[in-house]
C-alpha cells in the first residue's frame, strides 16, 4: 500500500489551497484525489468574475482565480491524480480510490483533508409536482452545458430559487439568447448576494418574485409551461395566485448541500444544520486527523473564504503529521449558537491549540434588521457589533483572540446569538 | 437635490448607497464602506459600466471553449453589441489567460480577454 | 408476414416475446416509445406480490402466484435484481383484524406459502420501525423487490437474442382483417401477420376495441410515488403494506433492490393516458399515510418523486386470451398490480395461447440465459482491477452517486435493445437516478451517447421524442 502525509480529497478551491498550505508549512508528502479531468473544481465553469477580491485584492473569474491556485500547485510540486474517484476512506485513514490506469488502489494516509464541495439540490428534494420532462436542469448543470459545453439547455427560462449560480445563470443564458422570464424564491428573501440580484436580474429587467414557487410543472417530453404562485409564512402555495408561464426550462437553484457520503461511512460526526462534519478549532473532525475545509464542511458564499478556511485546514494538517501539536490540556469550549444563529464553525474551541487569531464562520435563520452580533463567554458579552442587516444568504464571522480566550481558564461555553437593536 | 438609492457591486459586501446628486453633478455618496463603493457609485449614475464575460469556441483543445472577459469595464449600453461580437468566433488551441481573443470590441475600446486556460 | 406481432414492450409484451421467443416463429414487437419499459413497467411498487390479494379462483391469483413461484430462478437465469424480503400487511385498528384473517385465508387458498399471521412483539421484532398503533400483521415470507426496468429489459434482451424483432417509435393506429391473418397498421408503415398480441399496457382497450364490439374499458389509475434516499433504505427490511381500513387502502413503504426507500402509491383514476404528473396532493397524501404503518420515515431524504399509471379495468381482471370475435387477435389486457409479478406467466400463457393457434415448433437454438450490465461493485477487488485493466473505462466513474463506471454505460448503450436515451442509460445501470438526480452526470452521458451514437449533442433526449436535453448553442439566436 503506498502511503502519504497527506492526503486531499478534491482538487477544487478548497483542496488546491489546502493543499499549497500544507506544503508551505512543511509536508511534503501531498497528494490531491480529483475526479474531474482538472483541478479547480467548479470555479472552471464559474467564468463570471467577482472572484479573488479578498485573496488576490483584484477581482477575477473562476478560472482565473482557480489558475492561480493551479499555478501554485504546480510549481510546489504538489502531486495530484485527476480522474480519480475516492471510493471509500476507512476510519484509519486508508483512502481507495479508482482511475482508468491504476485501477482500485489504497493509500494509508496520516492525515486526510476532506474538500469534496457540495452538490445542488435536486427537483425530486424540493417535492415539485407535476410531469418529468427534459428541460429540468439544476442551475450548475445548465452552467456545465453553457460554460464548457456551448450548448444552450433552453430558450425561455423560468429560475427557481434564488440563489447565486442561479442568478448568475439568469444573466448567462440572457447572454447567449435566452430569455429568463422571471426568478421566483419561496423565501420572502433572496437566497444569493445582493450585488448579483443588481448586475444580475435588475441590469435585464427580470423580476425576482419573493415568497413564490413553481407549483406544476407542464410537458411530457420537453418542458412547455410551468405555474408559479405565491406561498404563505409556512411556504403553502396560496391557492387563487397561481401564474402560468409557457417556458421550455425550469432552472433549480434552491440550495447545495455538502458531498459527505465519503465522510459518513468513515464515521465522522455529522452537524445536521450545516450537513457537514462537526469539526473543532483546528478544522479537525471527531476523527483525529481527517480535517474538512470548504464547502464539503458548510456551503460559503464566497470562494476566498473557502480558501482562506483551507489554508487552515492544511496548516492544521500539516502540524499533526509532523507531531508538532502540542497535547491538548482539556480545556474544550462549546459553541453555543442561538438566537437567530443557525450554526457556527467551528463546533468546539481548545485554546491551547488555536491560533493568535481564530474566524468563527455562521449564517443567520432569517433576515434581520439594525440588529447586533452579540458574543459572550459564559454570561459576560464580549462582542457586541452592530449589522444594519444580516441574512441567510450572506455567511457571517467573529474573530477570536487566543489571548483573550487565555485569560478565561474556566470558560465552557461561548454563545453567539442576534440581538436586536 | 436628488437622492439615487444603489446596491454596491463592488464587492460581495453590497453596501447599500446613497448619491446625492445636483442636477447630472454627484454631490455626495453615502453607505460605502471603501474607496470602490464611491468609485461604483459615482459611474453608476453618470455611466454605468459593467465587465461582460462569455465564453467563444476553441478548436483542436483540451476543451471546447474558452472563458473570456472585456480587459475593464465597459458601457452597460454596449453590453449586448459586445456580446454579439463574440458570436462565430472560434479560436485555436492553446489560449492562455490574458490572450487577446477581439480587439477593441464593439468600439468600446476594451479588448476581450481569455479567462481561462485551453491546452 | 409475421406469425407474431406484440404490441407494447412493457413488462407482459417483453414476458410474452420472451416465451414465444422458444418456439420457432417470426415475432416482433412494436413499441410506440424509444425503449423498453416506458409505462406502466417502469413506475410501480417493483413489489413481487405474495398473492393473498386476488380474489381466490380469479386468473389474477393464478397467475400471481404462479409468478411469485417463478421469479427466483427467473432472476437467476436473466441477471436481474430480485430479492425475497417478504412483506407485511400491518393492522393498526384491532376492528380490522378480521380483515386480515381474511386476508390470510384468501391467501391459502390461493396457493401462497408460508403465510402467518404475527402478533406485535414478533412484529417489533422484524421490523423496529413499525408504527406504534400496529397490532398484528400477516406475513408473507414469498414476497419479494425486483427492478422493475431490469426484468422487462432482461426479458425483452432475451427475447431479441432468441429472435424477435422490437421496433420502437412504432405506434399501432389500427387492424385490419385479412386472409390469414392481421394487417397492422402504424404510424411507422403496415406490418402482416397471423397473431396479433395485444399487450399495450393502458391503451390496450383502444386496440382491443379496434377489433371488437365487446367494448373494453381501460382507466389509468394514477399512483404518485416518493423514492427516498439510500441512507434511508434500511427503514424497514420488508415491504409494509396496509390492512386497508374504513379511511382506505393506505400507503406501502418498501425498500428497493438497490437500497432506496419507496413510499406510494396513491390511486386516482384519471382520464388521461399520459397523465404522469404527481399532483402536490398526491404526494402529500404519500408523505402523510406512510406514518400509519411506519414511524419516523424520513422524508427529508425525498430523492424523487414519480407517478405510474395502472391499466385498470372494472373487473380488476386480467383478460388473457384470444378474442372469439376477432380470431387471431390475442388480448394481454388489464395488466395492472400484480401484473410485475405474474408477468412471467402472463408470458407463459400468452405464448401457450398463440402456440394453440400457430402450432410452432421448438426454436432449438433457444438461449434461456442472459447476462446483465455487469456491476463491478460486485466483483472483489482483484477482479476488478483485472477487469480495468483489460478495459479502462472500468475504472472511470461518470455517476458519483451511484457509482456507475463508463464501462457499465458503454455495455448498456452497445448490448442487444441497447439505451439512447439519458433515460434508457439510467434504468440499465442506475446512472442519473441517486441523490443528486443526475445534476453532475447528465452532461457526461450525453457525451457519451453523442460519441458512442454518433450524434450531435443537440440529438440526444432524456426519453425520445422531443425530449431533447441541449435545444440550441450558445448564442445561435442572437
Amino acid at each position: 500500500m503506498k502511503a502519504y502525509d497527506i492526503v486531499i480529497v478534491g482538487g477544487g478551491p478548497a483542496g488546491l489551497a489546502a493543499a499549497v498550505s500544507a506544503k508551505n508549512s512543511g509536508v511534503d508528502s501531498i497528494l490531491i484525489l480529483e475526479r474531474d479531468k482538472e483541478l479547480g473544481g467548479i470555479l472552471n465553469q464559474c467564468i463570471h468574475n467577482g472572484f479573488g477580491l479578498h485573496t488576490f485584492k483584484e477581482e477575477l473569474t473562476g478560472p482565473e482565480y482557480a489558475a492561480r491556485f493551479i499555478a501554485q500547485v504546480k510549481e510546489l510540486g504538489i502531486e495530484y491524480k485527476l480522474h480519480t474517484m475516492v471510493m471509500d476512506i476507512s476510519h484509519e485513514k486508508v483512502v481507495t480510490a479508482m482511475n482508468r490506469e491504476d485501477g482500485m488502489f489504497q493509500i494509508q494516509a496520516k492525515a486526510v483533508i476532506l474538500a469534496m464541495g457540495c452538490r445542488e439540490r435536486a427537483r425530486g428534494a424540493l417535492n415539485i409536482p407535476g410531469y418529468r420532462p427534459a428541460g429540468i436542469f439544476s442551475a450548475g448543470t445548465a452552467q456545465r452545458l453553457v460554460n464548457r459545453e456551448g450548448y444552450l439547455p433552453g430558450r425561455e427560462v423560468v429560475i427557481l430559487g434564488s440563489g447565486d449560480i442561479g442568478l448568475i445563470m439568469a444573466r448567462r443564458m440572457t447572454f447567449e439568447g435566452a430569455k429568463v422570464k422571471v426568478v421566483a424564491e419561496l423565501m420572502p428573501y433572496s437566497g444569493g448576494l445582493k450585488r448579483n440580484i443588481v448586475q444580475c436580474l435588475d441590469d435585464y429587467g427580470i423580476p425576482l418574485k419573493l415568497s413564490h414557487t413553481v407549483v406544476d410543472i407542464r410537458g411530457k417530453e420537453r418542458v412547455t409551461g410551468v405555474t408559479i404562485a405565491q406561498v404563505d409564512s409556512k411556504g403553502k402555495p396560496i391557492p387563487g395566485t397561481e401564474e402560468d408561464y409557457d417556458c421550455d426550462t425550469l432552472l433549480l437553484s434552491c440550495g447545495l448541500i455538502p458531498e459527505n457520503e465519503l465522510s459518513r461511512e468513515a464515521g465522522v460526526e455529522m452537524s445536521p444544520v450545516t450537513s457537514g462534519p462537526i469539526v473543532n478549532e483546528s478544522l479537525e473532525t471527531n476523527i483525529e486527523g481527517v480535517f474538512a475545509c470548504g464547502n464539503v464542511l458548510h456551503v460559503h458564499d464566497l470562494v476566498d473564504f473557502v480558501s482562506e478556511e483551507a489554508g487552515a485546514a492544511g496548516k492544521n494538517a500539516a502540524a499533526y503529521v509532523k507531531g508538532e501539536r502540542k497535547e491538548a490540556a482539556g480545556q474544550v469550549i462549546k459553541m453555543n449558537p442561538i438566537e437567530g444563529v443557525r450554526y457556527t464553525v467551528p463546533s468546539t474551541i481548545r485554546p491551547d491549540q488555536m491560533e493568535d487569531k481564530l474566524t468563527v464562520r455562521f449564517r443567520v435563520g432569517g433576515v434581520y434588521k439594525n440588529c447586533y452580533i452579540s458574543v459572550y463567554f459564559d454570561d459576560e458579552r464580549v462582542i457586541h457589533r452592530k449589522r444594519p442587516v444580516v441574512a441567510p444568504g450572506e455567511m457571517e464571522e467573529i474573530k477570536l483572540e487566543k489571548a483573550k480566550l487565555l485569560t478565561y481558564p474556566d470558560l465552557k461555553t461561548i454563545t453567539v446569538k442576534i440581538e436586536e437593536a | 437635490m436628488d437622492k439615487r438609492e444603489l446596491i454596491c457591486i463592488g464587492c460581495p459586501l453590497g453596501c447599500p448607497l446613497t448619491v446625492t446628486m445636483e442636477g447630472a453633478e454627484v454631490v455626495k455618496v453615502e453607505g460605502n464602506t471603501c474607496k470602490r463603493g464611491d468609485d461604483y457609485a459615482r459611474k453608476e449614475v453618470t455611466n454605468p459600466t459593467r465587465i461582460v464575460t462569455s465564453t467563444v469556441m476553441v478548436e483542436g483543445g483540451s476543451d471546447v471553449t474558452v472563458a473570456v472577459k472585456t480587459r475593464n469595464d465597459i458601457p452597460k449600453s454596449k453590453i449586448f453589441e459586445c456580446v454579439k461580437a463574440l458570436k462565430g468566433i472560434t479560436v485555436k488551441a492553446p489560449v492562455h489567460i490574458g490572450d487577446v481573443i477581439v480587439e477593441n470590441v464593439a468600439g468600446t475600446g476594451v479588448d476581450i480577454i481569455a479567462s481561462s486556460n485551453v491546452e | 408476414m409475421y406469425d407474431v406481432i406484440i404490441i407494447g414492450a412493457g413488462v407482459a409484451g417483453a414476458a410474452s416475446a420472451r416465451e414465444l421467443s422458444r418456439y420457432k416463429v417470426k415475432a416482433c414487437v412494436l413499441e410506440k416509445e424509444e425503449d423498453v419499459c416506458c409505462g406502466t413497467s417502469k413506475a410501480n411498487s417493483a413489489i413481487v406480490h405474495a398473492g393473498y390479494d386476488a380474489a381466490e379462483g380469479s386468473l389474477m391469483a393464478k397467475l400471481n402466484v404462479l409468478g411469485n413461484k417463478m421469479m427466483p430462478q427467473l432472476a437467476k437465469d436473466l441477471d436481474f435484481a430480485f430479492i425475497q424480503n417478504g412483506s407485511l400487511v400491518v393492522c393498526t385498528d384491532p376492528e380490522t383484524r378480521p380483515g386480515l384473517e381474511a386476508l390470510y385465508e384468501r391467501g391459502v387458498k390461493n396457493g401462497v406459502e408460508g403465510l402467518r399471521i404475527i402478533e406485535r412483539d414478533e412484529l417489533v421484532e422484524m421490523e423496529p420501525n413499525i408504527s406504534d398503533s400496529a397490532v398484528a400483521a400477516l406475513y408473507a415470507p414469498t414476497a419479494g423487490i425486483v427492478c422493475p426496468f431490469n426484468l422487462n429489459i432482461a426479458l425483452a434482451e432475451n427475447a431479441n437474442v432468441n429472435g424477435v424483432e422490437f421496433r420502437f417509435n412504432t405506434k399501432v393506429t389500427g387492424f385490419e382483417k385479412i386472409e390469414g391473418g392481421w394487417k397492422v397498421k402504424t404510424d411507422n408503415g403496415d406490418y402482416e401477420t397471423k397473431v396479433v398480441v395485444n399487450a399495450a399496457g393502458v391503451y390496450a382497450d383502444e386496440l382491443h376495441n379496434m377489433v371488437s364490439d365487446k367494448e373494453m374499458k381501460i382507466v389509468p389509475r394514477r399512483g404518485d410515488y416518493c423514492l427516498l434516499d439510500k441512507s434511508a433504505g434500511k427503514h424497514v427490511s420488508k415491504t409494509i403494506f396496509a390492512l386497508p381500513t374504513k379511511y382506505g387502502k393506505g400507503i406501502l413503504v418498501a425498500p428497493t433492490v438497490h437500497g432506496n426507500l419507496l413510499v406510494g402509491p396513491t390511486a386516482i383514476d384519471i382520464e388521461d393516458k399520459e397523465g404522469t404528473a404527481t399532483t402536490r396532493a398526491g404526494l402529500d397524501e404519500a408523505i402523510t399515510k406512510c406514518a400509519n404503518t411506519v414511524k419516523n420515515v424520513p422524508l427529508r431524504q425525498v430523492i424523487t418523486s414519480f407517478a405510474g399509471l395502472r391499466a385498470h379495468e372494472a373487473s380488476h381482471e386480467f383478460h388473457i386470451g384470444e378474442l372469439e370475435e376477432a380470431p387471431g387477435f390475442v388480448d394481454c389486457a388489464g395488466i395492472e398490480s400484480p401484473g410485475l409479478t405474474s408477468s412471467p406467466a402472463i408470458g407463459v400463457m400468452v405464448a401457450d395461447i398463440v402456440k394453440g393457434i400457430l402450432n410452432p415448433e421448438e426454436n432449438p437454438d433457444f438461449v434461456g440465459t442472459r447476462k446483465g450490465v455487469l456491476n463491478p461493485e460486485n466483483l472483489s477487488l482483484e477482479e476488478r482491477n483485472a477487469l480495468i485493466k483489460e478495459n479502462p473505462a472500468y475504472g472511470n466513474i461518470i455517476c458519483r452517486c451511484e457509482m456507475v463506471t463508463e464501462g457499465e454505460i458503454l455495455d448498456a448503450i452497445h448490448r442487444p435493445l441497447g439505451a439512447k436515451s439519458l433515460d434508457g442509460v439510467k434504468r440499465r445501470t442506475r446512472a442519473g437516478m441517486g441523490r443528486c438526480q443526475a445534476g453532475f452526470c447528465s452532461p457526461r452521458t450525453m457525451e457519451i451517447l453523442s460519441r458512442e451514437l454518433n450524434l450531435d449533442m443537440r440529438e440526444i433526449t432524456k426519453s425520445g421524442g422531443e425530449s431533447r436535453i441541449a435545444v440550441g448553442t450558445n448564442k445561435d439566436s442572437i
